[in-house]
């Protein structure tokens, strides 16, 4: 059952209503061509030598037993690389040196984590190539390898960056006691005066957390396809959030102009961040520039898990005080994230956003991202958040407990709202925290009794910002009153739907009259990533602004055809027509039909960014987690669950429902199910779907979802995000729940069955 | 490896597949006959995104031997529609926006089918349990569910 919340508010023809999605045929029927389907006359298959050790020297690499198999056509080594025209590239956390990229995707002097990339071969057939890598000989100076966030932050730690790269760029790590450190950056947000704060304060609470690593666990996994043409153009096929960024990062490491680089984005099979990153693409591309033909690599489950993704594992400490009535005075949160192998954990998203839903008039958040022998961080959905906003929400539950005030009314008298300041210094703009606070009080799930032993409930809040930034979308007339719009967006989950929906809304047309499409980096403009719950907010705009533009051609069109001045036709989209002096009208169809004898067809376009036409709304959700706990196994059942969001505007509810169920069931994962499991050496032990446990069907209820609607007023159609929150609020509110049912505070996730089974013997022993 | 000629009845009709007898049913079903619907998600049984029927059984068929297929019926999505006409748990999945990437969608539509062959009145419970092979990452599975629930009691078209 799903209910909407919304105030009255503008009639919408297209948007709030539930149409197929235009990919949905391809997709049951099995047609639907995703990166590895892909296939090419005369194409080799790669595959990639891993590291068996999590931090060692690379000594030497002898490939002549693999050259020497049948059917191997190529191999391939970090020594490939051309040097990096510039040495210190610019990325979305600073400067970095240019030769990280390369030395990641195939390592040359030193490996930093198990399954790191060693070389790659390709051969007429994806077994010959497997033979081969396993022929290819490499010779070791295995190092003490730095498994742990203690063994990272140990005084005497071996140091993973210790060659002259790292000093290219001043500042990439932070010296400790005058000597080089695996921390790659400490900074502190907030504001106020934290003393008086707590001095103020009826009570402090002072707490603890950790959280797991866990993978983003896309079924797909990583695949490229490349083609390197004899005239130096280079075309690749990969599934990816974004094709524009894997050009960036392709060309960058290949020394190629944009413009020979065309990146076709293949369909995704899941991504939820990871897809943004760069592993296979250049090693394809170079392999086929060495052979001349097309090559394509794939890789296996393990190699997902061990070498792709994941998410940090974090440890928080967290203080914070109150009034007895529980209004918050004063928070100290400090954070830890591993960032694994090279600098950029998501410990900023995490800090941004661990305080979020309230106000703490005196706050101080510190963020630590660290390196170590893992494999480099990717975003995860809310990159950051759900380990940054699990200890405050936990913390907040026990402040509930202990003054006695109902956890979601203590929230209320916390909630931010319109004009607070954000950790970071931004202020909250239109944003619906309160309604959905006020929506989970008033929610039957939330007003009834849990009935039976052992059962509990939990709530828990989620704070997402959102992102914006570019996009681009055009639109084609047909002469038949058909639409193609294209945008660079790919689709991972509806868009080509919500985009068509908004088009047709700003046209007046039917949904149906719309093939909508995800362009390459060669047929439509520059476009960000698919992440951040930025598409249907900032490529919306770029649909909209399309309208707008065919719009004002039909317009021209018009008063050419009727001899009038432009502005005196005007297009309503309300009868999808044109109206001109003395009652002249000529429909979208009829206007399109004439288009071909009145000067040609047109096509409307735009490329916008989103801080220049409007303003992303930040996002906000809220669950309600009912769970049974077997005292027996230490088994967490849940047994009911309510999420509850503002989602600006519903575009397509369907699938806004469709992005909550997913984001809440990857984070149940997180507090229950999901964690990599690491020896001292570094080696993943449960590399596989089988040993990572990600949630299946049977171990979870309906997710029952209620779309509270305060539009965003920074876009037309009062769009936010929606994909991102969700992930955020069931760590907190499953571990608020298990207290509830069985009085212990879970305070590392997940909580397996060893970790409640442990806690119960605490409690016993302690009673 | 030396390769071997045999026969593939799939979906109704007979391939000759010459390739190597080490190939997993998935392989050459993807490989050789170009049927790429089923889909290698983690190549050793865990995700049922490669889901076949074999003689009307579901089974993994990245852990079938394509050679062990021989003289049995093979089912594989693109032989799930029908005269031009959509499965109605393929249309129900549509109807239901049951479907976000689409990459488990052909495994997870052939173990609904499968499910309603032998139970067609399944309670929720038992979709969940028939569908617990199929692991699928963006939909948390409510949708999925209210599918094959829809089918199983006549409200889908």
């Amino acid at each position: 059952m799903t209910t909407t919340e919304s105030a009255p508010s503008t009639e919408y023809r297209v948007i709030g209503t539930n149409p197929v999605r235009p990919d949905g045929v391809d997709k049951v029927t099995g047609r639907a061509v995703y990166g590895a389907d892909v296939r090419l006359p005369g194409m080799l298959y790669g595959k990639v030598l891993r590291s068996p050790h999590a931090h060692a020297l690379v000594k030497r690499v002898d490939a002549s037993k693999a050259l020497a198999l049948p059917g191997v056509h190529a191999v391939l080594t970090n020594a490939d690389f051309p040097e990096p025209l510039e040495p210190v590239m610019q990325t979305v956390r600073g400067p970095q040196p240019t030769r990280w990229d390369t030395e990641r995707i195939l390592a040359g002097r030193k490996v930093l984590f198990r399954g790191h990339p060693v070389a790659a071969v390709c051969a007429t057939d994806p077994h010959v190539a497997e033979d081969a890598a396993a022929l290819i000989e490499v010779e070791y100076e295995v190092l003490q390898a730095v498994a742990t966030l203690d063994d990272a932050l140990a005084p005497d730690a071996p140091i993973l960056h210790d060659d002259g790269l790292a000093s290219l760029v001043d500042g990439l790590f932070d010296p400790v006691d005058g000597k080089p450190s695996n921390i790659a950056r400490q900074f502190t947000l907030g504001f106020g005066d934290l003393e008086a704060g707590f001095a103020q304060a009826d009570i402090v609470l002072e707490r603890q957390y950790e959280t797991a690593m866990y993978h983003q666990g896309y079924i797909e996994p990583h695949n490229a396809t490349a083609v390197w043409n004899r005239d130096g153009k280079v075309t690749i096929w990969t599934s990816t959030q974004g094709a524009f960024g894997i050009r960036q990062n392709v060309a960058r490491v290949l020394n190629l102009p944009l413009g020979d680089l065309r990146v076709i984005p293949a369909e995704i099979g899941g991504g939820f961040g990871a897809k943004n990153v760069v592993y296979l693409e250049p090693i394809a591309a170079l392999l086929s520039r060495k052979t001349g033909r097309p090559v394509q690599l794939t890789m296996n489950r393990t190699e997902v898990l061990e070498a792709t993704g994941p998410t940090s594992g974090t440890r928080s400490w967290i203080k914070v005080g109150a009034t007895k009535e529980g209004k918050l005075l004063a928070a100290d949160v400090r954070l830890e994230f591993e960032a694994g192998a090279y600098p950029g954990s998501p410990v900023a998203g995490g800090a941004r956003c661990a305080l979020g839903p309230y106000v703490v008039p005196n706050q101080r958040v510190v963020g630590l991202d660290v390196v170590l022998n893992r494999p480099k961080t990717a975003a995860y959905r809310a990159p950051g958040a759900p380990a940054g906003e699990f200890p405050v929400e936990s913390i907040l539950d026990e402040l509930a407990e202990q003054l006695d005030i109902d956890p979601m009314e203590l929230r209320l008298r916390n909630c931010t709202a319109l004009g607070m300041p954000r950790s970071d210094g931004a202020v909250q703009g239109n944003i619906g925290a309160r309604e959905v606070m006020q929506a989970v009080i008033s929610h039957p799930h939330y007003r009834s009794e849990t009935v039976g032993a052992d059962i509990g409930r939990g709530v828990a809040m989620g704070f997402w910002q959102n992102g914006g930034g570019e996009s681009s979308a055009y639109a084609m007339v047909h002469a038949d009153g058909r639409v193609t719009l294209v945008t660079g967006s790919v689709d991972i989950g509806g868009q080509r739907a919500a985009l068509a929906m908004q088009f047709a809304e700003a046209m007046g047309i039917a949904y149906e009259d719309i093939n909508s499409l995800v362009g390459d980096t060669d047929t439509i403009g520059f476009t960000g990533n698919t992440g951040g719950s930025r598409t249907t907010f900032a490529t919306g705009w770029a649909v909209y602004q399309a309208a707008m533009d065919v719009r004002e051609q039909l317009e021209q069109r018009a008063a050419r055809i009727w001899e009038c001045a432009a502005d005196e036709v005007a297009y309503d989209p309300s009868d999808a027509a044109l109206h001109g002096p003395d009652g002249k009208v000529m429909t979208f169809k009829e206007a399109a039909r004439r288009l071909p004898g009145t000067g040609g067809m047109i096509q409307g376009q735009a490329d916008i960014v989103s801080t220049n036409v409007g303003k992303v709304g930040a996002c906000f959700g809220a669950h309600i987690a009912d769970v049974h706990v077997d005292r027996e196994t230490g088994k967490v059942t849940v047994l009911r669950y309510t999420a509850v969001q503002d989602v600006g505007k519903a575009i397509h509810p369907a699938y806004v429902e469709g992005q909550i169920q997913g984001g809440a069931v990857q984070g149940i994962g997180m507090a229950l199910n999901e964690e990599y499991v690491y020896d001292s050496n570094g080696r993943m032990l449960n590399a596989s779907f089988l040993d990572y446990r990600m949630p299946v069907a049977n171990d979870l209820p309906m997710i029952d979802t209620v779309l509270v609607e305060v539009p965003n007023p920074g876009h037309p159609y009062g769009v936010r995000g929606v994909g991102e929150v969700p992930i955020i609020p069931p760590l907190g509110a499953i571990a608020n729940a298990i207290h509830d049912a069985i009085g212990v505070r879970v305070t590392s996730l997940p909580a397996s069955p060893r970790v409640i089974l442990e806690l119960l013997d605490e409690q016993a022993g302690g009673a | 490896m030396a390769k071997i000629a045999y026969t593939l009845h799939v979906n109704g009709e007979d391939h000759e597949v010459y390739a190597e007898p080490n190939l997993t049913l998935l392989e050459v079903v993807r490989d050789e006959l170009r049927l790429t619907g089923a889909k290698e998600g983690c190549g050793t049984g865990d995700c049922g995104a490669c889901t076949m029927h074999l003689d009307g059984e579901n089974v993994t068929s990245c852990l079938v031997l394509g050679v062990e297929a021989q003289g049995r019926d093979v089912l594989t999505i693109e032989g799930l529609a029908q005269d031009g006409k959509l499965h109605p748990l393929q249309q129900a999945f549509i109807d239901h926006g049951a479907l976000q990437c689409g990459f488990c969608i052909p495994g997870m539509i052939l173990s609904g089918v499968a499910l309603l062959e032998r139970n067609p009145h399944p309670t929720r419970e038992e979709i969940r349990q028939g569908i617990a092979g199929n692991l699928c990452r963006c939909t948390g599975y409510t949708k999925i569910v209210d599918a094959i629930e829809a089918v199983a009691t006549g409200v889908a078209h």
